[in-house]
């Protein structure tokens, strides 16, 4: 249990020619050439998902994660739909996709599975899987590309999908499927006369590659909206799959990465690249921009102003204060401020003993699941599911930061503020998490709690 | 031979929504109805049309994107099922359809000879487009029609709105020549929504119309401003302002098919017809009618 991990992350272009055509222009057998080499790598590996970010599938609603367990059909490319067919029966791990999608909406984000019959799988994602995993080796779990979605909101995705890659103690396979440069020819052009479209698209796209060989993926990332002004014709989404990418590898600098190919296919820059996470002994660089947990954007703007799900620093209470320091004591940035003078924790002997935990989230203060009530004291929907949840993160930062851990908990008091509205969901997130570690537990009922939120925990562990 | 014509020319908007609300039995998914706005303006359109002969649809879907020149469907028969990979749980429609591939060609081959980039599409294992499918059967749900599918071709995305445009106006006299050569009365549809910002989130159900309208005032305005110059024949200042439209209002219009089907017509002066308007998931949707088969031959 939390023992999951990336142990792999590529990206790969998108366009079809490498399964149909790859014969037909020596760049791009070299790219098939390279899916190959990425497959034979894969399989050297105890790789138990792939994970593919596929940007030729946008959505609307959030974000739509696949969840039929066999996606049948046949794919034609609305361009290059002379080239021919391809015939695809994929497997699909529903049970990674149904938590993903559940972990998204624990941190705030739209999402929903899709599972219907004859449902068109993108291009990209059927390319990907059909060189990378022929026979469907291992399952996949296949993620859309928000249209509207910001940096914050798909590095948040990463972060929920690692959460359940964490908590399946998967092995999984992380795959951005995109062009780097991608503008294509608008004529038709002959196998032979493929070129990358012009000598800026092609400097910015060895720039890019020159990182990524470094292992330099986060500052890929930071440089998304460059290299998207300067590279990238708008069409629906944008350069978003680095932030993904980076985000499923905890925003590092110092991967090791290596170039497979790099070819022009119609004139878009095709690129095939490993990155494993080994560090290349470079050393991270410095991450500036910053790192978001949850996600508290423009979503539940069809709900009234008295059901916002989503609280706003000015709904979070009283004064914080900064965790108290002292002998024993144990803090970190990572959980919320107390509103009173206290530490995080406080070690014993071998026990740890911590403060009464809730959900706010450190940094912007936000309590995921919104506040129970408005700085006017009215009422607001909230969902105790996610308010949960985001208690159980809390308190597994603070046992890592005592270096201990969510499975040496021993015992627990929680503290609800309404029993009959909040206990069941209260209790299925405490069985799907706590619950499997199995330490005592008791449940109060209580008038209230310091700041706008349902649900409070109090914790012993063992170091 | 007689000269072909277009009988008429239509605005009409594609979200899933609109045929998901009708419950038709080709689609899956089952609704208590909804935006019933614009499908009583589906409803006034096809009885503006009832008596009106015609032997084919033309229309150009922005859902069938091509970056590389413009397609026709070269295919005579498209059977098969559609599911909107952006709204399954609303469009999975089983489509059983005839493609004039003769009329379809004719086109492609006058557009080829001014000099455009185009291309038949004759795999069988294509896949129409949804946008395609819900702008037909609204106009069109005997489906006793055969059609021609244009795709949409993004020169937006790899020049501008001008570009666009300068393109489109000349796709669309090469259709109305095409037409006007096949000896066939055509009706003529453009597949599209007006402002395009959509809500990202979803109501349960969705056809809850209590939350349903314009993201914002500024969109409202485009498209009231929009629909004013369709009702007033000013086709042109519709072009005119096109890229201010396309950018300001994120509108649909930028995949071409309201220039397309503007141009094809002459760039009328005559009035349009408002058959309905509505908001779906927030963007903005009008139902227009051109009803060229009235003006005459000049």
């Amino acid at each position: 249990m939390m023992s999951g991990e990336i142990i792999k992350s590529l990206i790969v272009p998108a366009h079809p020619h490498p399964v149909l055509c790859p014969e037909k222009n020596e760049g791009w057998q070299r790219v098939r050439d390279a899916f190959d080499e990425a497959r034979k790598q894969i399989e050297e590996t105890d790789a138990d998902l792939i994970i593919i970010y596929s940007t030729l599938w946008p959505s609307v609603i959030g974000h739509q994660i696949q969840a039929d367990p066999n996606p049948e059909w046949v794919m034609v490319d609305a361009d290059f739909h002379d080239l021919g067919s391809i015939h695809y029966s994929l497997k699909i791990d529903t049970e990674f996709a149904n938590a993903w999608n559940e972990a998204n909406i624990a941190r705030g984000l739209e999402s929903r599975t899709v599972s219907y019959q004859g449902f068109p799988i993108d291009v990209g994602s059927v390319v990907a899987l059909e060189l990378l995993n022929p026979g469907n080796r291992i399952p996949a779990v296949i993620c859309s590309t928000n249209v509207y979605s910001n940096r914050a909101e798909t590095t948040v995705l990463a972060k929920a999908c690692m959460d359940v890659v964490k908590a399946q103690g998967k092995k999984a396979v992380a795959v951005s499927v995109m062009s780097l440069s991608n503008r294509m020819f608008t004529e038709p052009i002959k196998p032979e006369e493929d070129r990358i479209h012009s000598l800026k698209d092609d400097e910015w796209n060895q720039k890019i590659l020159e990182f990524l060989s470094e292992g330099r993926l986060e500052d890929i990332g930071q440089l998304s909206r460059t290299i998207h002004d300067q590279i990238r014709v708008k069409k629906v989404v944008a350069f978003k799959p680095m932030w993904w990418l980076s985000a499923m590898n905890d925003n590092r600098n110092d991967l090791s990465g290596n170039v497979l190919a790099y070819e022009p296919i119609h004139g878009a820059g095709a690129a095939v690249v490993v990155l494993d996470p080994e560090s290349n002994g470079t050393g991270d660089k410095e991450y500036d921009e910053d790192d978001v947990e949850f996600y508290g954007g423009d979503r539940g703007v069809l709900d009234s102003a008295e059901s916002k799900s989503n609280a706003s620093p000015s709904n979070s209470g009283p004064e914080l204060y900064d965790p108290v320091e002292g002998k024993n004591a144990v803090n970190t940035n990572k959980a919320p401020k107390p509103v009173g003078a206290y530490p995080h924790a406080r070690r014993e002997g071998d026990l740890i003993y911590l403060s009464g935990v809730g959900p706010r989230q450190p940094g912007d203060n936000s309590i995921p699941g919104g506040p129970i009530k408005d700085s006017n004291g009215n009422p607001l929907n909230y969902d105790i599911k996610a308010q949960t949840r985001a208690v159980v993160d809390n308190i597994s930062r603070i046992l890592e930061e005592a270096g201990s851990s969510l499975d040496k908990v021993i015992d627990v008091t929680s503290f609800l503020v309404d029993m009959d509205r909040d206990f069941a969901g209260y209790n299925q997130v405490w069985a799907e998490t706590l619950g499997k570690v199995g330490p005592t537990r008791t449940t109060l009922a209580i008038r209230a709690l310091p700041t706008p939120i349902a649900v409070e925990m109090k914790v012993i562990a063992k170091i | 031979m007689a000269k072909g014509s277009i009988v008429a020319g239509c605005l009409a908007p594609h979200p899933p929504h609109l045929v998901y609300a009708e419950n038709p039995e080709q689609n899956e998914p089952v609704s208590e109805g909804g935006w019933e706005q614009l499908r009583w303006g589906y409803e006034r359109l096809r009885e503006s049309l009832k008596d009106v002969d015609y032997d084919v649809i033309v229309i150009l879907s922005p859902h069938w994107q091509t970056y590389i020149g413009t397609h026709f469907i070269g295919v005579e028969k498209c059977v098969s099922k559609s599911v909107d990979p952006v709204f399954p749980n609303l469009f999975r429609f089983n489509y059983d359809l005839t493609i004039d591939v003769e009329l379809a060609k004719a086109i492609h081959d006058q557009a080829k000879s001014e000099g455009m980039s185009v291309k038949m599409m004759e795999n069988p294992d294509f896949r129409v487009d949804y946008g395609t499918l819900v702008s037909c059967h609204m106009v069109r749900p005997e489906w006793d029609k055969p059609i021609v599918s244009i795709s949409s071709n993004r020169s937006l995305s790899y020049y501008s709105v001008e570009v666009m445009q300068e393109m489109m106006l000349e796709l669309g006299r090469s259709t109305a020549k095409a037409i006007e050569e096949s000896g066939k009365k055509c009706l003529l549809i453009a597949s599209n929504s007006l402002s395009h910002r959509h809500f990202v989130t979803e109501t349960n159900p969705p056809e809850d119309m209590s939350k349903e309208h314009i993201t914002s005032h500024a969109m409202h305005l485009w498209d009231m401003r929009m629909i004013e110059l369709m009702r007033q024949g000013k086709s042109q200042q519709i072009i005119d302002e096109m890229p201010e439209f396309c950018e300001q209002a994120i509108a649909e219009t930028d995949g071409g098919a309201l220039t397309w089907i503007l141009s094809a017509m002459g760039v009328p002066s005559e009035p349009a017809i408002l058959h309905g308007y509505g908001t779906i998931i927030g963007t903005g949707n009008a139902i227009m009618e051109w009803p060229c088969r009235t003006w005459g031959d000049e």
